[in-house]
């Protein structure tokens, strides 16, 4: 399909905006732009089709079953979308004062209430923007409260699972942290015996995601809080898997002192491509002094924005954060209410019925029952008949489904990572099982099949090895490619 | 209940399937000590109707720029959205997208990110962009980060014209990073390139924003020859609305440019989401955060896109990665494409000369009812402070009860400005509303 660039025609435009009747204020010289930049140049109608025939050549959770594993690809409830275009909430300046934006404070410290009471820690900084934002500032929030503690130097090491996705040892390394690994033992959990052999003095935390990204839950969970805590190091718990336990067990009663929040994931705002997405923190209140500013608080019936907080690591992103945000995930856990414990119920329910009628035709290298998601692998398929994860995954594109997150959690060779979701019929789950069942056969039967997928989509399978490669990033404008050119 | 899909009977055979005789049964992997025993303490569900009718109160209760005359700007702005905008972005098929890890099922997607990236190199003459980062902010938090490994030095430099906020997040990511922050003061409202070089000696980065926070025109070619004099990386913050006039940082010699999306496609929010966008030159590629999409070819040749340079990324280069960030802006990135795509070249220099023409007009009406700009004599764009002989905060206080926000109290990020009012003019506001402005800040003021 041709870019924007490629439909192209000088002088051609779509909008107009209204000149006012007063003269032009000079730019001087020296720093007028001397090439006008090559934007598309097209008419609205062509415009309007260019994303209209980009938007088919794309696959949303309104377009068909997403079992992305730990992505938590569930409905967007479109209320939401109507709410969050009201012109009270998207015409807001984030600068007006507070006494005229006392809805959007409301709002926010509204928000703040349900994640106290689903995550069972007191202190809420609504700020970061994304998992990853949260986790980051999660380990500044540690180096604060140890430097306060005049244990800051010594504090220097993080303990991340191996089981962990790789934003945690990513984050690590970004705030300044060396990094130290723990196994998981043959159930799934962490390996107590390596983790009392490797937290000391030195321990700032751990990182950990509960139920792990094989979808199990932690049984030794306590004990992993007691070693740290006894060391007197923190825990952090990677909220990514929050669908699973929301009602069922909270983060703080776990034992974890900071927490972050997908909402993009738990709390339903579409994810856009990419995104945007919201990683609120909650914590707790020995760590609460240390919070992003600014924090909503509440003053009887009015509401304001605290910047003045001595101890705070300062501000992680512009404003209070992603506003819009804020607005769908509360419109969400409005339309649930107490029955968000239900949400997870059926989240769980959903995997393991996936899982229970799956395992006869792929291995499950963990016997156990799962939470919201489970880890299946494709181990025998690929030593018996040639076929991957990576095929069954283009094959299932043929039917109309995503397919799981594959290659990871990196502990499980081949591995296919399932997450259903609590907003799916059990007929679509039923379509899916039987779909995966015959992707096995055909693995037997015909695995070119599999090794040539997709055969259905806009493209077949793409090079990726050729893109890292040839590094052809923007649109070159009929010139040689910018990156290759210069080799 | 919420948007469950399961009947009782579905759920009965489901869990005969499992083989358990109850749902609790699927939770006892969570030791008894840790479990919730519940309910949640939370207001009971509503339906959509009562969802509506509850947001709609809130909303009421806040002061958008539909209901009261705005110059608020200091880094967001109230520019005009085109209805293209919510069309596109209401296409279930982008909305309700993850990141594009499986391209045959997203080739919308990630068609459209590398045509913003082109955009954005365009805008700013670089040669390569990243997919958005999280806003205006943080991408000069990456900037440090790409610094800091590219020069291999620790210390960076701020100008103190530089957005507050944006100052106020480099300063809470440095220590983690183990670098040092500077900051250059202004002199008169901007940086003497003098300062500049001196301050940039040994340094890994440089940043300063054109035009600047209070709205003036840096030298920003003699402001970017200097850090590069010194070794630095050369960065320039900028409004990507300005860039139809303004030359672009590439061609003044920048290693990056950075900056805040919104004004570009997004509405004001209260703060986001919106995007940032960081561009550099082809030497930086291999350390830009977040995600690149790249042209390639599909099995029958044909061409299509996918996520690139993924060996730069958390989840296959891990602690070595060159940023942790999973989750972008791509949506709002989108929103920025359609809107340039809708101005065009031509568009866009004409709202920048609206901008200008608008905010020129309003400087000339303030000076005539006998306002003093902050920095005189020098060249603004879509936005300038002026003194207003008492405290900023209580002029916006008494203009607000007359229907206008007059702008935007310096006095919180600037010692000694006490008097001081940052207004902003954009395309929407007209000259019959700058009198308003001029007529309502005469009143609170005398």
């Amino acid at each position: 399909m041709e870019l924007i660039y490629e439909k192209s025609k000088p002088g051609r435009r779509a909008g107009r905006i209204p000149r006012p009747d007063l003269p032009v204020a000079p730019v001087p010289d020296a720093l007028r732009r001397t090439s006008p930049p090559r934007l598309p140049e097209v008419s609205e109608p062509e415009l309007v089709r260019h994303f209209t025939a980009l938007a088919d050549r794309n696959f949303g959770i309104d377009t068909g079953f997403y079992p992305l594993g730990s992505c938590t690809m569930k409905h967007n409830p479109r209320v939401n979308e109507r709410v969050v275009n009201l012109p009270g909430f998207r015409d807001l300046h984030p600068l007006q004062e507070d006494e005229g934006a006392q809805g959007a404070l409301d709002l926010m410290w509204r928000l703040e209430q349900y994640l106290i009471e689903m995550t069972g820690l007191p202190g809420i900084s609504l700020q970061p923007a994304a998992g990853s934002q949260g986790e980051l500032t999660g380990l500044m929030l540690m180096r604060a409260y140890f430097a306060d503690r005049g244990e800051g130097e010594q504090r220097d090491t993080i303990i991340t699972a191996d089981t962990a996705h790789g934003t945690n040892p990513a984050s690590v390394t970004m705030a300044g942290y060396k990094l130290e690994k723990v196994a998981t033992d043959g159930r799934g959990n962490l390996d107590l015996d390596d983790l009392r052999a490797k937290v000391n003095e030195h321990t700032a935390g751990l990182m950990l995601t509960n139920p792990s990204t094989l979808g199990l839950f932690d049984e030794g969970i306590e004990q992993v809080a007691e070693i740290f805590h006894g060391a007197g190091a923190l825990l952090y718990y990677d909220g990514a898997n929050l669908n699973a336990v929301v009602g069922k067990s909270r983060p703080g009663d776990m034992g974890f002192d900071i927490v972050h929040i997908n909402l993009h994931k738990t709390f339903s705002q579409p994810h856009g491509g990419g995104g945007p997405g919201g990683g609120p923190i909650a914590v707790r209140d020995t760590i609460e002094p240390y919070l992003p500013v600014p924090r909503v608080v509440r003053d009887g019936d009015t509401f304001r924005l605290d910047r003045d907080r001595p101890k705070s690591i300062g501000r992680v992103r512009g404003f209070a954060g992603p506003f819009g945000v804020f607005v769908r995930s509360y419109a969400f856990m409005r339309a649930y209410g107490p029955s968000l414990q239900e949400m997870s119920e059926v989240a769980v329910l959903n995997a393991n019925y996936l899982l229970a009628r799956l395992r006869a035709a792929y291995e499950l290298p963990y016997g156990r029952l799962c939470m919201h998601e489970f880890v299946l692998s494709a181990r025998q398929l690929k030593k018996e008949h040639g076929v991957s994860a990576l095929d069954i995954a283009k094959r299932l594109m043929d039917f109309d489904i995503h397919p799981p997150t594959i290659y990871f959690p990196l502990v499980v060779p081949e591995a296919l990572m399932i997450e259903p979701t609590e907003t799916e019929t059990k007929e679509r789950l039923d379509h899916f099982v039987d779909v995966m069942l015959q992707i096995a056969r055909e693995a037997a039967d015909s695995p070119e099949l599999l090794q040539d997928a997709p055969h259905s989509r806009p493209v077949r399978r793409l090079d990726e090895v050729r893109a890292a490669k040839q590094q052809i990033v923007r649109h070159s404008f009929g010139a040689s490619p910018t990156a290759s050119a210069k080799g | 209940m919420g948007y469950l899909a399961l009947t009782d009977r579905d759920c009965d055979e489901m869990l005969a399937a499992i083989g358990v005789s109850s749902v609790d049964e699927l939770f006892e992997q969570i030791p008894a000590g840790v479990r919730f025993r519940g309910p949640l303490d939370v207001e009971p569900e509503l339906t959509e109707q009562e969802i509506t009718a509850l947001f709609e109160r809130l909303a009421a209760r806040n002061s958008h720029t539909g209901v009261e005359l705005s110059f608020l700007g200091a880094g967001i702005y109230d520019h005009y959205v085109p209805a293209v905008v919510d069309a596109v972005l209401s296409r279930g098929e982008f909305l309700t997208a993850y990141t594009p890890y499986q391209p045959e099922m997203s080739q919308g997607t990630l068609q459209a990110i590398f045509e913003y990236q082109t955009a954005i190199c365009e805008l700013t003459r670089m040669d390569v962009s990243n997919a958005s980062g999280y806003d205006g902010c943080t991408v000069a938090a990456d900037a440090c980060y790409i610094a800091k490994f590219a020069t291999g030095r620790t210390k960076v430099v701020l100008a103190e014209t530089l957005n507050p906020m944006v100052r106020q997040v480099v300063k809470t990511y440095a220590p983690g990073f183990g670098l040092q922050v500077v900051e250059v003061p202004h002199r008169d409202g901007v940086i003497d390139p003098a300062d500049l070089a001196a301050a940039a000696v040994d340094a890994a980065i440089v940043i300063f924003q054109q035009p600047n926070y209070f709205g003036v025109l840096e030298d920003a070619p003699a402001l970017a020859a200097a850090a590069n004099a010194a070794g630095a990386l050369s960065v320039a913050h900028v409004d990507p609305l300005s860039l139809g006039l303004l030359e672009a940082p590439g061609a003044y010699g920048c290693s990056l440019a950075i900056g805040e999306g919104q004004a570009a496609g997004n509405f004001q929010s209260y703060g986001g989401p919106h995007y940032g966008f960081l561009a550099s030159r082809t030497d930086f590629i291999r350390r830009l955060p977040g995600r690149i999409v790249g042209e390639t070819l599909d099995a029958a040749n044909e061409r299509g896109y996918v996520l690139t340079l993924q060996t730069r990324e958390q989840h296959i280069r891990r602690e070595k990665a060159t940023s942790n960030m999973t989750t972008n802006q791509t949506l709002l990135a989108l929103a920025g494409l359609v809107y340039l795509s809708w101005l065009g070249p031509q568009g866009l220099r004409e709202v920048g000369e609206a901008c200008t023409a608008l905010a020129a007009y309003a400087k000339s009406e303030l000076r005539a009812a006998g306002f003093v700009e902050l920095f005189a004599n020098k060249t603004t764009f879509k936005e300038f402070a002026i003194r207003v002989g008492r405290p900023a905060g209580e002029v916006v206080k008494a203009a607000r009860e007359r229907g206008v926000h007059p702008g935007y109290a310096l006095a919180r990020d600037y010692k000694g400005l006490d008097d001081a009012l940052l207004i902003a003019v954009t395309e929407k506001r007209t000259p019959a509303e700058i009198d308003r402005l001029v007529e309502v800040l005469r009143e609170v003021t005398s």
